[in-house]
């Protein structure tokens, strides 16, 4: 198991945002989290990546121990998160952006990578020395997915990727963790499209105020009545 | 005609210093959106610092120079981790860090009255060989010359390193966005500490300079640079490295110039502050300020 979450709780100030969770991940799979706005998913994400204290619980990673690790340690193992809202640093160029995706890594390679980058995301190579800020909504989240693959991720933590992007580009983001997954990387997927992520996900749970629900295979959750009526409909 | 080129060429030595100072400033105002007011302290005790290597030590100043502004740098490192970090996670912690960074600078000056006194201190003659030439009726030092390059230079350098380096690049993605620096990777409190340091040793390495200019060195120097450094980095644009070097250059150059048209110095911070006022007026967030100005 690469990632395993027992019991975790974390608080703000008097609230309990995330009550008890405990969810795994495999290897090589791609595991969405649903659930409404304000249920605790992204929460759940920044403690997994260390930039939120835990009150109570632990975190295993590939079987250590990384509840109290620190968040420059945790991206040194692996555990990359592609933020909400994306976070590009808008006033630095779409190449220095790509650099500091690599910060943890030793200085070899990175030229070469980059240059992959830039193949795989046609997009960013027309714009590489343009300000990631100049950059449409869609761009800036292929950027913000070709910074964090420049990390080496073991798991990949995306926080709503499709977030507020156009039909055509919701599609190639979901293609893209698609041909992730199929070069073998563990996805955990944090999603309000849910019709679109249950359909590219191994396995699925669904967070209702901070806490889990519902968890099961992503083919059976896509049949569940609850799940269809909740999360899938308005014509999605 | 002579005395006006004159007056523009001393307007360029001194806005190097003040440009210098105002760069440490602005830094650590573009990282953390605070203003770290013991910056002047630092700037006294480095030149201090150096006079003292030189006299009592017997250092050369070329070794002097780099170890003041070393220990400039750990001042940084103590104003940081003493008036900042314990009150970094407090919700008025901008307004808490300005009190505490001004108490530090109030305990630095005290230490340098303590341990220095209280006099005006002169770095000795043979300090530096200062050539002088005349050039088409104006008079320029070695002394000056050596002053504004380490100036350029230390400020070219600084440009370039927040420009190509690994560090440089990691401070610059902590001043746009902490919470995505961390996510990156970056140890954001390794780097803040790092960015004090740069600023403090900036900040010591103008009070030498400042001192070698001027000859004489007092515990109470830092206070006129103070405010004058303030109004550099507003009128370059809070934050901005080049508004900081162009601002110093313009500063120094309204100062003389105002002295060499009226022919007396009581006007001199007058007219520096209103030239100030009145760019302000015209463009609100300083001559770069790209980064807006915090309205709270």
């Amino acid at each position: 198991m690469m990632l395993e979450v027992n019991h975790l709780t974390v608080t703000y100030g008097p609230i309990e945002a995330v009550h008890d969770i405990s969810l795994n991940v495999e290897s090589g799979a791609i595991v969405t989290l649903i659930g409404p706005n304000g249920a605790g998913k992204t929460t759940l994400l920044n403690a997994l990546s260390g930039v939120i204290p835990v009150r109570g619980g632990n975190i295993l990673f590939n079987g250590q121990d990384i509840t109290r690790m620190s968040p420059h340690r945790r991206v040194a193992e692996g555990i990359i998160q592609v933020p909400e809202g994306r976070l590009v640093l808008a006033g630095m160029t779409v190449r220095e952006n790509l650099e500091i995706g690599a910060y943890r890594r030793p200085k070899s390679g990175i030229a070469a990578d980059i240059a992959r980058m830039q193949e795989r995301f046609p997009i960013l190579k027309d714009r590489i020395e343009a300000s990631a800020g100049s950059l449409s909504g869609g761009e800036q989240q292929m950027l913000a997915i070709a910074r964090g693959l420049m990390a080496h991720p073991k798991l990949l933590l995306l926080d709503e990727p499709s977030l507020g992007l156009a039909p055509l580009v919701v599609q190639m983001v979901f293609d893209i963790v698609t041909e992730l997954r199929q070069n073998g990387l563990t996805i955990l997927l944090v999603e309000q499209n849910a019709r679109q992520s249950l359909a590219v996900s191994d396995n699925a749970y669904v967070i209702e105020s901070g806490a889990i629900v519902l968890e099961g295979p992503a083919a059976k959750l896509r049949s569940d009545p609850a799940v269809i009526r909740t999360y899938m409909g308005q014509g999605l | 005609m002579n005395l006006f080129a004159q007056q523009l060429i001393n307007g360029i030595f001194i806005g190097s210093v003040y440009g210098l100072f105002a760069i440490g400033y602005t830094l650590v105002f573009g990282v953390l959106d605070i203003l770290n007011l013991a910056h002047a302290a630092v700037f006294t005790l480095g030149g201090l610092v150096a006079l003292w290597l030189v006299q009592s030590a017997g250092m050369s100043i070329w070794a002097a120079f780099p170890l003041a502004t070393l220990f400039s740098g750990i001042l940084g490192l103590i104003i940081n981790a003493v008036a900042f970090v314990p009150l970094r996670h407090r919700p008025d912690t901008y307004f808490s860090g300005l009190i505490s960074s001004i108490a530090l600078a109030i305990v630095f000056e005290s230490a340098a009255i303590g341990i220095f006194g209280a006099r005006t201190v002169r770095f000795p003659i043979s300090t530096i060989a200062v050539h002088i030439w005349q050039i088409a009726g104006v008079t320029i030092t070695s002394l000056q010359v050596e002053i504004v390059m380490i100036a350029a230079c230390l400020m070219a350098g600084l440009t370039r390193f927040l420009r190509r380096s690994r560090s440089g690049k990691a401070i610059r993605a902590v001043a746009e966005n902490e919470r995505a620096a961390r996510l990156l990777g970056v140890h954001v409190d390794g780097i803040i500490a790092f960015t004090f340091f740069i600023s403090s040793a900036l900040g010591g390495a103008a009070g030498i300079l400042f001192g070698l200019y001027f000859g004489a060195l007092s515990p109470d120097m830092g206070r006129s640079i103070e405010l004058k450094g303030l109004a550099v980095i507003v009128l370059g644009g809070m934050g901005s490295i080049p508004g900081a070097i162009i601002g110093g250059i313009a500063f120094g150059l309204s100062e003389v110039l105002t002295v060499a048209i009226s022919g007396t110095s009581n006007l001199r911070d007058a007219v520096a502050f209103t030239v100030l006022f009145a760019i302000l007026l015209l463009r609100p967030s300083g001559l770069f300020g790209r980064r807006q100005i915090r309205e709270t």
